[in-house]
């Protein structure tokens, strides 16, 4: 009835607007009803679903807004590297939409939401191959329970876009130093080989799914990308020159865009994930602009005392810390754990960052100072804010919390040293001393990202 | 007194100033110019390969007392040079400087330099 609520209050505002008499508005009624029920055309075997509008509009706009992360995320890793990597940087964000949302279509969803099979391992169903299952017939519609229902295409492209910027999001580890085409396939199969098993664990119906709470992919995505950003940082070595020479961003003012752009469409990975247009769904979407902010303010209090000044990028930082931190916890805590949550990311990033410094390793654009520190910060810390204590009591949630890390932690880690030094010594990753140094963008691509030399 | 002005690739200018740096110059001015010499380089555009007229290349001014003249002109020669020269590898001038003022002091000549 949520649907046939919404229709109306739409339908209302719709009238008002026009100034339509009450007996418009009678008959309107009656029609929008008439429009639920043939919508309603489209249902399950059991021949109950209904295709929940509100819902399905919410979640149609989040996976847009997801998808404006990655250009986002494009932007804040483009503006941060030097000069002649500025369009290598991009591509790695770019290049990963085409990637994954080819491969995501073909066989993605299926190991990720397909039916546990090898033991537990994956997911598969013949049926999602090629979405094929998805467009028309018994398992169009995805169930949100109450009859009511969303088209599974939308659940599939919505969760399609967190398998896209996962891996985009490593990328910022070995920034300015790694081939084109070694990447490619690196993002290509870490998807299938890392971010697909640990999706179907945790939300796909595998081992985890039910007890470590991971709302919108703290773990499956936060920790893990961080951690596999971590061991690929460790295996590439320094960029040249690393850390004595001064490396100077191209724009702070590109990173704070697409800063504003990950925060913006933060609220679509956060709050989509509730897959509903609820009460959870506000939840999450206040939690995520109060966790933001938290970790903002408190990146840059911290900077004011250490450094005496305020960075824009610390700034940013805290920003993207908070966000991180609130991600796995973002349906289950209230407001005052966002405030908890954003400020305790922005603290425990920071200080990774400054140990990063001290123990001289170049994870060049913190990927997992901020992404695999908060997303841990986030993951075990949600369980002393829980809105309401689980009935296996807080330490037993604990417990769970930090398994599911400790699983992203191992099978990252393992898996994605193993894909590298395959990578590695197949086809080639890391670019050689000449290419790093000429840069990325002419090297790699023939292209230079900016035209302010180009006299004729 | 001599003003040496040195053409090189962007790409070797941590060399270069490493190599100076080593030879005991470390006061430099660089610039980012365009120019021409017998390089050709190939950009790309939708598919389509561009020549450049200009290609971007670093500038390099160094003021120098005449004994330090001969090591940095080969210390750049060394670190410009692409495995062993390559066209491109850029071009040294070596001109007469007739006076140096630095500004803070009014010094002048050798001890301003």
């Amino acid at each position: 009835m949520k649907t046939l609520g919404y229709k109306v209050s739409l339908a209302v505002c719709v009238i008002a607007l026009f100034g339509l008499s009450d007996v418009g508005l009678a008959q309107s009624t009656g029609e929008v009803a008439d429009k639920v029920i043939s919508d309603a055309g489209e249902v399950n075997q059991a021949g109950k679903l209904v295709i929940d509008t509100g819902t399905t509009a919410w979640m149609l706009v989040s996976t847009a807004l997801v998808l404006l992360m990655v250009p986002g995320l494009a932007l804040f890793y483009g503006g941060l590297v030097r000069t002649k990597n500025v369009l290598g940087t991009m591509m790695h964000s770019f290049v990963a939409m085409g990637i994954i949302g080819l491969s995501w279509a073909v066989v993605g969803y299926a190991m990720c939401f397909g039916e546990t099979t090898l033991g537990g391992l994956i997911g598969w169903n013949s049926d999602y191959l090629m979405l094929s299952g998805l467009d028309s017939g018994p398992r169009a519609l995805y169930d949100i329970g109450g009859g009511l229902a969303i088209p599974s295409l939308v659940f599939a492209m919505f969760q399609g876009k967190f398998a896209i910027i996962t891996p985009a999001l490593i990328a910022g580890a070995f920034a300015e130093r790694v081939r084109f085409r070694g990447y490619c396939l690196f993002i290509l199969l870490w998807s299938l080989v890392i971010y697909a098993p640990l999706c179907h664990w945790i939300w796909g119906g595998g081992f985890l799914t039910g007890y470590a709470i991971d709302f919108a992919g703290g773990t499956v995505i936060h920790i893990s990308a961080g951690v596999a950003g971590l061991v690929t940082a460790l295996y590439f070595g320094a960029r040249k020159g690393y850390p004595r020479t001064a490396m100077h961003p191209n724009s702070l003012v590109l990173t704070l865009l697409g800063a504003g752009l990950l925060w913006v469409g933060w609220f679509g990975f956060n709050a989509g994930s509730s897959v509903s247009s609820s009460l959870t769904t506000a939840r999450a979407l206040t939690v995520t602009q109060i966790a933001a902010a938290t970790g903002a303010v408190v990146w840059i209090l911290i900077e004011s005392v250490h450094l005496r000044k305020a960075t824009s990028l610390g700034l940013v930082s805290g920003i993207l810390a908070g966000l991180v931190a609130i991600t796995p916890a973002a349906g289950d805590v209230p407001p005052y754990g966002a405030v908890v949550l954003g400020a305790l990311g922005a603290l425990i990033s920071y200080g990774a960052v400054v140990l990063k410094g001290k123990l001289g390793y170049d994870d060049t654009l913190d990927v997992f100072g901020i992404h695999g520190v908060a997303g841990l910060v986030g993951a075990i810390g949600l369980t002393f804010v829980l809105r309401e204590v689980p009935e296996h009591g807080l330490m037993t949630q604990l417990w769970y919390q930090i398994e599911g890390a400790l699983v992203s932690i191992v099978y990252a880690g393992i898996m994605t040293y193993l894909l590298i030094v395959l990578i590695d010594k197949t086809i080639g990753f890391r670019m050689n001393e000449r290419e790093e140094s000429a840069g990325m963008d002419h090297v790699l691509h023939g292209e230079h990202g900016y035209g302010l030399l180009n006299l004729n | 007194m001599k003003m040496i002005v040195a053409v090189i690739q962007p790409e070797k200018l941590d060399e270069v100033r490493q190599a100076l740096i080593d030879t005991g110059i470390s006061r430099v001015t660089v610039t980012r110019v365009t120019g021409h010499g017998r390089q050709e380089d190939i950009d790309l555009y939708r598919g389509q390969e561009v020549v450049p007229d200009l290609l971007t290349k670093v500038r390099l001014e160094v003021a120098l007392n005449d004994a330090f003249v001969e090591p940095a002109i080969e210390a750049i020669c060394k670190a410009a040079k692409n495995n062993g020269g390559k066209i491109g590898d850029g071009k040294i001038f070596v001109l007469p400087l007739e006076k140096v003022v630095r500004i803070r002091t009014g010094e002048t000549g050798g001890d301003a330099v």
